[in-house]
């Protein structure tokens, strides 16, 4: 378990987070979510004791972690895939990883063994894609066979075969009673890997849930309506306070049930070809919700 | 020990320090510059020593006697045995090859990930220290060894060898094969603090070689500060016959000099990451 209390920090006059509170708790995947630049990665790191709060208080399974003498049996982490030293062989970066926590050599055969890097275990880190340099960072995280596990954009890089297997992963880890917190700036990478969802803009707290909630707020249902007497039907429905957009030969209706449209089209004669609910995805509940907070909007002058 | 969580997990053994250096060893050793930089550290400087020692020899005519004494007394075959241009080539190459073993950490992120593995950073770092003394010193033991070994064997071709038993000999030894260590220490205290590759070196070539020669021999407080610096600790420590200048200085004072700056490197290597965020 993992307790977020208040943490604030900030790097000169810049606040990278801000007040933030949560927790996440043991047997499930918890997504953390935000635009990027929102805090994530700083957050991660206080997490980590890497980084000091400037305010607030942050626990692993109850005890700040810098408190730890040795780390890997508690957490297992991965900040960035690229933060290897290109000259040296998987099995040496994780071996001296193992040593220094007291794990056993033929640990470091098993995690590279589940990881799939068993056959390049000997070479040269530098010349790994970005996906087997995060199979080779999550398999780092494993090494400690630790009870909280924490992932900084872990499915960067990944193809899709990759991306199946660690959202499995995530799943087993969390199965076996573990608590794995997992980053990401994409709400389509979490909509299939996260039970709980945190999600985080301008280092502000904007969401703590679980995924059907979060889904839920931020679904505004419409109606799809297609009909030869386009404009008929549009002023019909305007006037009865829905917003109709002409989406092509559709129109895209907020505002009223398909049942109500479909009556209002039947009083006044209209011929309806197509009628059906369309429900916004969790992508643009995230959007919907993360927009007065993202930080590098394109084309926006700075 | 607590759990929170259902997850059945096996007792954590007790942490020693021994294992970090261990880990600090692996890292050192699995790096194939690690073996480069060394090696051609150790050719360069052995080589600039057996040149000398070789140009002696070829150029030695046929002089009586009286000459070969002078010049045995007068501490060339000892000053040969490791030259001032070695000692210049090995300061440079060992203050980076120190700041390498923290530098490659901080470039790469992987400090990050070394820190989260052992939270008690201080010990990472006293570790890192051990390793890099320990090899390093090896280092300099082999390098300055072999250097008297060659040139006073060539030396001899021409009756002019001294022994390691010879006065003075195996302090001029020791001092030089120490210079590798204090070095590398005084590189990785540096490396430590500002964490920037180019800024590391910078600081380095300035605070071993540059600050030496500024500082100069004319002025009381410049004397003493020029004393205090390692190069001309390690001039003191193999001028076998002593010609003093203005203010003059003892061996003592020279050993001295080498310690504090060894305790001095250690301890901002291990103290710099205490409080600053990684």
């Amino acid at each position: 378990m993992i307790e977020v209390k208040q943490l604030t920090k900030r790097y000169g006059g810049t606040t990278a987070v801000k007040d933030l509170t949560f927790t996440v708790d043991p047997g499930q995947v918890t997504g953390f979510l935000g635009p990027n630049g929102s805090g994530k990665s700083t957050t991660l790191r206080m997490i980590l004791g890497l980084h000091e709060p400037t305010s607030g208080t942050v626990t692993v399974e109850g005890r700040p972690f810098r408190s730890r003498p040795r780390g890997l049996r508690h957490v297992g982490s991965l900040l960035d895939a690229q933060e290897v030293h290109g000259g040296r062989s998987a099995v040496a970066h994780l071996s001296a990883l193992a040593r220094s926590n007291r794990i056993p050599r033929r640990r470091v055969d098993e995690v590279l063994e589940r990881v799939g890097l068993a056959e390049v275990a000997g070479r040269r880190i530098g010349g790994f894609s970005l996906g087997m340099k995060q199979r080779l960072g999550i398999a780092a995280a494993l090494l400690g066979d630790a009870p909280v596990l924490l992932f900084d954009e872990p499915l960067n890089g990944l193809d899709p075969e990759g991306v199946k297997w660690v959202r499995d992963l995530f799943r087993g880890l969390a199965a076996e009673g573990r608590t794995v917190f997992v980053s990401s700036h994409l709400m389509s990478e979490m909509e299939h890997t996260a039970d709980q969802l945190i999600v985080i803009g301008r280092g502000e707290l904007i969401a703590a849930e679980s995924l059907e909630e979060f889904s839920a707020r931020g679904t505004r249902q419409s109606v799809m309506v297609g009909t030869p007497d386009t404009e008929i039907l549009r002023d019909l429905l305007a006037a009865e306070g829905a917003a109709v957009r002409a989406d092509g030969r559709l129109l895209t209706v907020t505002g009223l049930s398909a049942a109500r449209v479909g009556e209002i089209a039947l009083v006044h004669r209209v011929p309806l070809h197509h009628l059906s609910t369309r429900s916004g995805s969790l992508e643009e509940a995230f959007m919907e919700l993360t927009a007065d907070s993202v930080q590098y909007l394109a084309g926006e002058p700075r | 020990m607590t759990m929170t969580a259902a997850h059945p997990r096996a007792t954590e053994p007790r942490p020693r320090f021994s294992d970090l250096v261990a880990a600090e060893w692996i890292k050192l050793r699995s790096l194939r510059s690690t073996w480069l930089g060394y090696g051609a550290t150790a050719l360069a400087v052995i080589g600039f020593n057996v040149g000398t020692a070789y140009d002696t020899y070829h150029y030695w005519s046929e002089e009586d006697a009286g000459d070969r004494a002078d010049f045995v007394r007068d501490g060339i075959p000892l000053q040969e045995a490791f030259t001032g241009n070695a000692a210049t080539v090995m300061v440079l190459a060992l203050g980076a090859l120190g700041a390498m073993a923290v530098l490659g950490e901080y470039a790469s992120g992987t400090i990050r990930t070394a820190f989260a593995a052992v939270p008690a950073r201080r010990s990472v770092m006293a570790a890192k220290a051990v390793v890099v003394t320990a090899v390093t010193a090896v280092f300099g033991a082999f390098v300055a060894g072999v250097s008297f070994a060659a040139t006073q064997a060539i030396l001899d071709r021409r009756g002019l060898g001294v022994s390691l038993g010879d006065p003075g000999a195996l302090r001029v030894v020791v001092a030089s094969a120490l210079l590798a260590p204090l070095c590398a220490l005084v590189g990785l205290a540096l490396g430590t603090v500002l964490r920037q590759t180019a800024a590391t070196m910078i600081a380095s070539v300035v605070v071993l070689l540059v600050l030496p020669v500024a500082l100069t021999d004319g002025r009381h407080w410049s004397a003493v500060a020029s004393h205090s610096t390692l190069y001309q600790a390690w001039n003191r420590l193999v001028s076998v016959a002593y010609h003093p200048l203005h203010y003059p200085w003892t061996i003592a004072g020279a050993w001295t000099v080498y310690a504090v700056w060894a305790v001095a490197a250690a301890v901002i290597a291990v103290a710099a990451v205490h409080r600053r965020d990684q």
